[in-house]
């Protein structure tokens, strides 16, 4: 046991004298979080569009008025005729143009029945999808108000209401996702460059001829890892809370334990990256393309796994970040207990179990 | 025996690396392995220190088998490896004091072997190792080897990069360590350090080229040697190779070492070979062959 807390004592010193990892492991979180958190959001403000009104009536002008006054648009330009959309589009500071036919006013009042073209800029398709729904939705409203004393044959009113975020803020998606990636990232990329680094440095070969067993050497490599990575939790989950005021709806309790389940799955992956690779970068190289592009894009933190092609569905089953995001989300915004999520929980424990054992069965007790 | 080696080969990816090895090392000896970068050196170290196993023979250390016991082997020996293996960024005390307890030991417990060694070094004990010096590193990684009163002492080119006077006192520990019982196999590129050693074994190509003390290897050497030397020492070494009767030339310091291929050689009939070559201030005398000169007629 004294063996075992000298060599945890060793690995404090070297996180401690390498400055450039201990601002990695401090830093990133904080920044991360404060970069997803402003910076980066799918809420729509202020866009910009333009105008192409054929007819100038009364009517118009009204729905123009209201548009305008939104918070989401803000009305650019003005354009005469059909040809000038192009080029304002190209311009690129206009994503949208609203196209009113002529005698708008008219055929309304006529027919019933007038149209508005909405033209969207769609090299960003998510934002031209939103600009569009929320284009839709301020006309509907505005037919609505209008036709209050027109009796319907019939009429179905969709009321709806967003449970769990009801301002639809980004953040709330972004701070799992991000708690996520962090406590990866820590634990995996950080242990297993640790590990590969006393290869590379030939200190391991003095370890292997030392009366310390192997797996004194990976738990004495990990335990650091795991209390560092438990205060990378605390603060992500601070930070999200008093600046983010995102809820933690669930018990912080159950929050806390799920985490360090989750930050040694990580360690474990961590360790079998370390026993596949011989030098720090590589180890690297692996941890980063292994880990951070498959827990970005397939664990359901930016796109939802529902919406993807089957195989990569079934392929998201086995990051295990994305086990952890539906367990996350569940605690910090239903506010579920272990009985919902005691599934994703088990999955993530065989999968820690399924590195370990294979770590333990690759980790060389000799040089070859 | 402390150390024994019974045909040891081994060989990577088809590239032989040691072949059919085999000599024994008595208790409280020093043991050199003397040979160029390449010789197999470091891999007969891995092999006793039970880092490789060996694709054939068996070999015992301190009574233990390198392959069915390699946990006790690595509870009785110290192992200091070729490249410096220890924590840059940890201080003298600190590395001291980490390798003390991975031992189950304490500098305190074993420090009066350690003691003439660490001395020297103690002036520094909270710098970082990655700061010393060669030499300083050197005896640093020897007390790191040491602290855990090993039975038997394996040195991988352990002057390798170290100044000629830190050479000396690194030799005169070993010394002092052998005193005290403990078994040293040390290897080294230096001819000069073989001289030291109580028996040495010259490797080449991963093959032993003769096993004995340094005194009886020498007289091993088949023929007489001559110390040349003139004025023009480059002209003088391609004069000698044009020699018809030469058998071997090598500089070696300010002389030349040259042996003959006749029986009955007359050193008057190379002076007045090399007058004629317009060499001048010619002097010839016989001297006793060295180590180095062994080792180059060995590896012929």
């Amino acid at each position: 046991m004294k063996r075992f807390i000298g060599f945890i004592e060793k690995e404090f010193y070297h996180i401690f004298r390498d400055k450039r990892s201990l601002f990695i492991l401090f830093g990133m979180p904080i920044v991360q979080i404060m970069l997803f958190g402003f910076a980066i959001t799918n809420e729509i403000n202020n866009v910009d569009i333009a105008i192409l009104n054929n007819s100038k009536d009364t009517k118009t002008e009204e729905i123009i008025n209201k548009i305008a006054s939104s918070k989401y648009f803000s009305v650019e330009d003005f354009i005469q005729n059909e040809n000038e959309i192009e080029a304002i589009f190209k311009k690129g500071k206009v994503k949208a143009v609203l196209n009113f036919e002529t005698d708008f006013s008219k055929k309304l009042i006529t027919e019933n029945n007038a149209t508005v073209q909405i033209i969207t800029d769609a090299t960003d398709p998510n934002t031209a999808n939103t600009i569009s729904n929320y284009v839709s939705a301020i006309l509907q409203n505005y037919s609505k108000t209008n036709n209050k004393n027109i009796k319907l044959a019939y009429q179905i009113v969709p009321k709806t209401r967003m449970v769990y975020n009801q301002e639809l803020k980004s953040v709330f998606m972004f701070v799992p996702g991000v708690m996520t990636i962090i406590l990866m990232l820590v634990s995996a990329m950080m242990t297993s460059i640790s590990i590969t680094r006393e290869k590379e440095l030939g200190t391991m070969e003095i370890l292997l001829v030392s009366p310390l067993k192997p797996f004194q050497v990976i738990i004495g490599k990990v335990v650091p890892y795991i209390f560092l990575s438990i205060i990378n939790a605390i603060v992500i989950i601070v930070l999200s809370m008093f600046v983010f005021k995102m809820p933690v709806e669930g018990s912080l309790f159950l929050l806390g334990a799920e985490s360090i389940l989750f930050i040694i799955t990580s360690l474990s992956l961590g360790i079998l990256i370390s026993t596949v690779s011989a030098t720090q970068q590589t180890a690297m190289m692996i941890s980063l393309m292994a880990l951070m592009l498959p827990v970005i894009l397939l664990s359901g933190f930016i796109f939802p796994i529902t919406s993807m092609p089957v195989p990569l569905q079934i392929l998201s089953n086995i990051i295990p970040a994305k086990w952890f995001i539906i367990i996350i989300k569940g605690i910090m915004l239903k506010g579920i207990g272990l009985t919902f999520i005691w599934k994703e929980t088990l999955i993530l424990v065989a999968m820690t179990l399924f590195f370990i054992v294979v770590s333990i069965k690759k980790y060389k007790i000799r040089l070859e | 025996m402390s150390i024994s080696l019974k045909n040891i080969s081994k060989s990577y990816n088809k590239v032989s690396a040691l072949q059919n090895i085999t000599f024994n090392v008595e208790k409280g000896e020093l043991f050199g392995l003397i040979g160029p970068d390449g010789a197999g050196k470091t891999t007969l170290f891995r092999i006793l220190t039970t880092l490789l196993i060996a694709n054939k023979g068996t070999a015992s250390v301190a009574g233990f088998d390198v392959f069915k016991d390699y946990k006790q082997i690595r509870n009785n020996v110290g192992y200091m490896p070729g490249k410096f293996s220890l924590y840059q960024d940890l201080t003298v005390e600190e590395n001291l004091n980490f390798f003390a307890t991975i031992f189950g030991t304490t500098i305190e417990e074993n420090y009066d072997l350690i003691k003439d060694i660490y001395v020297q070094i103690e002036p520094f004990k909270n710098r970082r190792a990655g700061k010393l010096s060669g030499g300083m590193k050197q005896k640093l990684a020897l007390c790191c080897a040491l602290i855990h009163k090993p039975k038997v002492l394996f040195l991988d080119e352990p002057t390798t990069g170290v100044d000629p006077v830190s050479r000396k006192e690194f030799w005169e520990m070993l010394k002092r360590l052998q005193k005290k019982g403990i078994t040293i196999l040390v290897s080294t590129p230096y001819m000069d350090e073989a001289a030291l050693c109580d028996r040495i074994a010259l490797i080449q190509d991963g093959e032993i080229l003769e096993i004995d003390t340094p005194k009886e290897i020498v007289k091993h050497y088949p023929k007489a040697i001559y110390n040349v030397s003139a004025n023009n020492m480059y002209k003088l070494i391609k004069c000698l190779k044009n020699y018809e009767f030469m058998y071997s030339v090598y500089p070696f310091g300010e002389f030349v070492h040259y042996t003959d291929k006749r029986d009955l050689f007359k050193p008057n009939d190379l002076i007045e070979f090399l007058k004629q070559n317009e060499l001048q201030n010619i002097e010839i005398s016989e001297t006793q062959p060295t180590i180095e000169d062994t080792f180059m007629e060995l590896a012929k």
